[in-house]
């Protein structure tokens, strides 16, 4: 059985994983660690749309 | 005169957290992800833990990703093993099963061996909070 994703959803995949091992690893309380959790999540996908858009600025 | 609160030796030990623990716990932890957390009764992050890095690991395989093997050649190559080698148990069984060296046949497969490597990577760092609840330094 072969995945072939896109890079869209493999950057999103991704981003969710890392950010409930971070969330849970990097604080204390339930609260707080849902907090970075999301925080997290953002900054991922905030990167892969900027990132994007760099490349594209590059390409034209 | 307010009376100062005391411990015994038995809560300060309760708080420290048992030595035994602090060895066995990261171990566990390496071992099967999330476990570290599970056998200290921290059930809602341990299943969490499992299920992404297993999750990640899994979809990295399904992707067609590379597994590292033991080398001493590009340092690249030796990073790599030291990620995937961090996934514990799921590494040693996609090893013995062989898997892992399917030829790359489009571009995500690249996407997929990022995925095994950094679901080993997050694995050592569950491991060292497994190891900080056991000697009681986080909660």
């Amino acid at each position: 059985m072969t995945l072939e994703l896109s890079h869209f959803t493999a950057a999103v995949l991704f981003s969710v994983f890392a950010s409930v091992v971070f969330g849970i690893t990097q604080r204390n309380t339930a609260r707080e660690q849902v907090r970075y959790g999301l925080y997290c999540f953002v900054l991922f996908v905030g990167g892969v749309f900027v990132a994007g858009w760099v490349m594209w600025l590059l390409r034209h | 005169m307010a009376n100062p609160a005391k411990t015994t030796p038995r809560e300060a030990q309760k708080a420290a957290g048992s030595p035994r623990m602090s060895v066995i716990a990261p171990a566990v932890a390496w071992f099967i992800p999330g476990a570290g957390h599970l056998i200290q009764k921290r059930w809602v992050r341990g299943i969490l833990i499992m299920a992404s890095i297993t999750t990640m690991f899994v979809l990295g395989l399904l992707m067609q990703g590379r597994v590292y093997h033991p080398n001493g050649g590009d340092i690249l190559d030796m990073l790599g093993f030291v990620g995937d080698v961090g996934a514990g148990g799921l590494y040693i069984v996609t090893r013995m099963q062989g898997w892992g060296h399917g030829a790359i046949a489009h571009a995500t497969a690249d996407y997929g061996t990022k995925f095994l490597i950094v679901a080993g990577l997050l694995n050592f760092i569950c491991a060292a909070d497994a190891y900080h609840i056991a000697i009681g330094k986080k909660p």
